[in-house]
């Protein structure tokens, strides 16, 4: 792999958080370009591992590196990875009440500017920016005012996500469970934004319990997760196994 | 009389013979502007963030400075004598309008009323007088900035406003003190009067020194702020940012005796470290269809205790009367404590009543959420203050909504994460 174009690399990671080993011995290189999609049985470390790259923390790093973009990040902080281009989609959104979606999207779209030496833009100009993306997730202007999730159904908030995914365009997207408890159409319209956002200088690594996601989001490897390491990789085939026949047979 | 112990608030026993109860600067002369005024004294004020001079001089923000007991400068003077206006320390207000001095001071909040009215009626040596004449709307902001700089000093400052018939003024007031180890009494008494039609305005931007991050030192900040809506149709509106203080035990109340009269409250309390806040408001309904609104947004943080407790009394005459409260509370990190006590009297039929109170927190989660979107930590704590305390700040006169958004954020740095 090293012939192509890493842009994330992780060697041996091990985290833990309340000093409970979650992580054990993680290695896992993505390249520019590709779609990876991590699979696991519940409490098998993917959601840990996306906090753990993002820098989330109440997770301690013990031992292992993360490289991203050939840079060791586990020293920095998790609003320099974010400006370095790494961006998580939340299984949870949270919701943030008395902040507007609208102040807070360009709060992070200029703060994203700013960290790359360009100027910031006033709200008028923004407009016309966040205009563009609700389109590519079906959604109306009176999304902005309203405030941060409060108040969101299950399916508005994956959205949400999938909308700052679109505006602040990062190289790396970590989408954690983002198709969960979405009905069909809803499912349609995310996969419609990832695929519109993917191209071949991106990356992005997928967490999900199910195969539909990938039915229109088509992976380039899938990883199986469980007690916080990779026990087996495969291509897009693996998914279809896996949805028949559960993970047992791994072991 | 005994200091009363029903608060929810910890505090050690004041030793009043150790107070010092008059204290002066240097300067004798009374003055009228600001060029005058000691320099070292303005530098003082400077360096803690409250520019007396150009700045609030052309935003035509009119100031009477209060330094420990005296009254030190006024500014506009002679500009607001043209239109009537009396704006003076209470001093002069004593020798020049003893008319008005002798029929209102002590009738909002009269000398027994609580034990540190008594206090202050016993000893206060000066503070500011506001006279608003009829059908004058005042063209400026008034504004006292109040500072307690000997160590053993109290300040036991007097403020009494006066609006007459179809009056309208609105007032800020301002707070500071140095840091001392040792606790520092302050214990004011502000008394507004709103006749026919007159609307009052009273801001307040209090940031006295809050003692140090192990709970040493700061101001005991007792005041009594009372309104009385006396005539038809009056308004009198407290807005309080309360920052400072290591007890900040006050209720800012209006009292509405005319009928159509309004009161209003909006505070927002932020206590960090061991800060301790007991505050609300009283709203006391005799006049028919008077009106009440109440909104208050109490922050917590490090290890604090913030109460609001609240009186709402309607009164069997205040027939249609309305009244809306709004109590919210935000929790920061896991020491902090947060208590809502409010008390409610109606005695009668065709009153209107409403009471909302919630809970909220910011957590780890929030702030991360923040982060990931590279929004940086003072950025994140900055924008979820400012959205709770939004209510609030549209309350502020403009030039003091900022001030009091930063105060917010620099009074909370270092207390989350």
């Amino acid at each position: 792999m090293d012939s192509k174009n890493p842009i994330l690399e992780i060697r041996n990671l091990k985290a833990a958080i309340n000093n409970i080993e979650i992580l054990k011995d993680l290695n896992l290189t993505v390249n520019r370009g590709e779609i990876h999609a991590i699979m696991g049985p519940n409490g098998s470390g993917k959601s840990t591992f996306s906090k753990v790259i993002a820098g989330h923390p109440a997770y301690q790093v013990l031992s292992g590196d993360i490289f991203f973009k050939n840079q060791n990040i586990l020293n920095l902080e998790p609003d320099e990875r974010s400006h370095l281009g790494i961006f998580l989609a939340f299984q949870y959104p949270i919701e943030i009440p008395g902040v507007s979606n609208e102040d807070f999207l360009r709060l992070a779209y200029n703060s994203k500017l700013k960290s790359n030496n360009k100027n910031e833009i006033d709200p008028i100009e923004f407009l016309s920016v966040i205009d563009e993306k609700l389109k590519i997730i079906d959604m109306s202007s009176t999304f902005l005012s309203r405030n941060v999730n409060e108040g969101f159904s299950g399916g508005e908030k994956k959205r949400n996500e999938i909308l700052q995914m679109a505006l602040l365009d990062p190289e790396l997207a970590i989408l954690d469970e983002t198709d969960s408890g979405l009905d069909i159409d809803a499912l349609k319209i995310i996969s419609k934004g990832i695929n519109n956002f993917m191209n071949k200088n991106k990356a992005i690594i997928l967490i999900t319990h199910y195969q539909r996601l990938l039915d229109y989001v088509k992976p380039d490897y899938i990883h199986v997760m469980q007690d916080g390491k990779i026990i087996k990789t495969g291509n897009a085939q693996l998914a279809e196994e896996l949805e028949k026949k559960g993970y047992e047979w791994l072991k | 009389m005994k200091c009363p112990k029903w608060a929810h608030l910890k505090l050690s026993e004041i030793n009043y013979q150790d107070i010092i109860y008059y204290s002066a600067p240097i300067t004798k002369k009374k003055l009228n502007n600001l060029q005058e005024v000691d320099p070292e004294l303005l530098k003082t004020f400077e360096k803690l963030g409250i520019s007396l001079s150009e700045q609030k001089r052309l935003s035509n923000v009119a100031v009477d400075i209060v330094f420990d007991s005296v009254s030190i400068a006024t500014t506009f003077k002679k500009e607001l004598a043209e239109y009537g206006i009396v704006f003076c320390s209470i001093t002069e207000a004593i020798k020049d309008y003893s008319e008005l001095i002798q029929k209102y001071l002590g009738s909002v909040v009269p000398i027994g009323d609580n034990y540190f009215s008594a206090l202050n009626s016993a000893v206060f040596t000066d503070g500011s007088f506001c006279y608003i004449p009829k059908g004058v709307k005042c063209p400026l902001e008034l504004s006292t900035y109040f500072r307690i700089n000997e160590q053993k000093s109290g300040q036991f400052e007097r403020t009494l406003i006066i609006a007459d018939n179809y009056s309208q003024v609105s007032y800020l007031e301002g707070c500071t003190a140095p840091q001392y180890k040792e606790h520092q009494l302050h214990a004011a008494v502000v008394e507004l009067i709103a006749l026919n039609n007159a609307t009052i305005k009273y801001s307040t931007v209090q940031n006295w020194y809050s003692g140090n991050a192990e709970g040493e030192g700061g101001i005991y900040n007792f005041v009594t702020k009372r309104g009385l809506c006396i005539g038809e149709n009056s308004k009198i509106s407290w807005t309080q940012v309360e920052t400072g203080s290591a007890i900040t035990w006050k209720y800012p109340s209006c009292t509405m005796i005319g009928n159509n009269s309004q009161g209003e409250f909006y505070s927002v309390a932020l206590t960090n470290n061991y800060q301790q806040a007991d505050t609300g408001s009283k709203m006391i309904h005799i006049g028919k269809n008077s009106k009440s609104r109440i909104v208050s947004k109490g922050i917590s943080a490090g290890n604090s205790k913030n109460s609001y407790r609240g009186l709402v009394k309607i009164n069997y005459k205040a027939l249609g009367s309305r009244n809306y409260s709004q109590c919210d509370s935000l929790l920061i990190g896991n020491g902090s404590n947060s208590n809502t006590f409010p008390f409610i009297n109606v005695q009668n039929s065709t009153t209107k009543l409403e009471h909302e109170a919630s809970t909220s927190k910011i957590g780890e989660e929030q702030l991360f959420y923040f982060l990931q979107r590279g929004i940086s930590l003072e950025k994140s704590i900055e924008l979820m203050i400012n959205g709770f305390c939004k209510d609030v700040f549209t309350e502020l006169p403009l030039e003091f909504a900022e001030e009091a958004n930063r105060l917010l954020s620099l009074k909370l740095e270092g207390s989350v994460g």
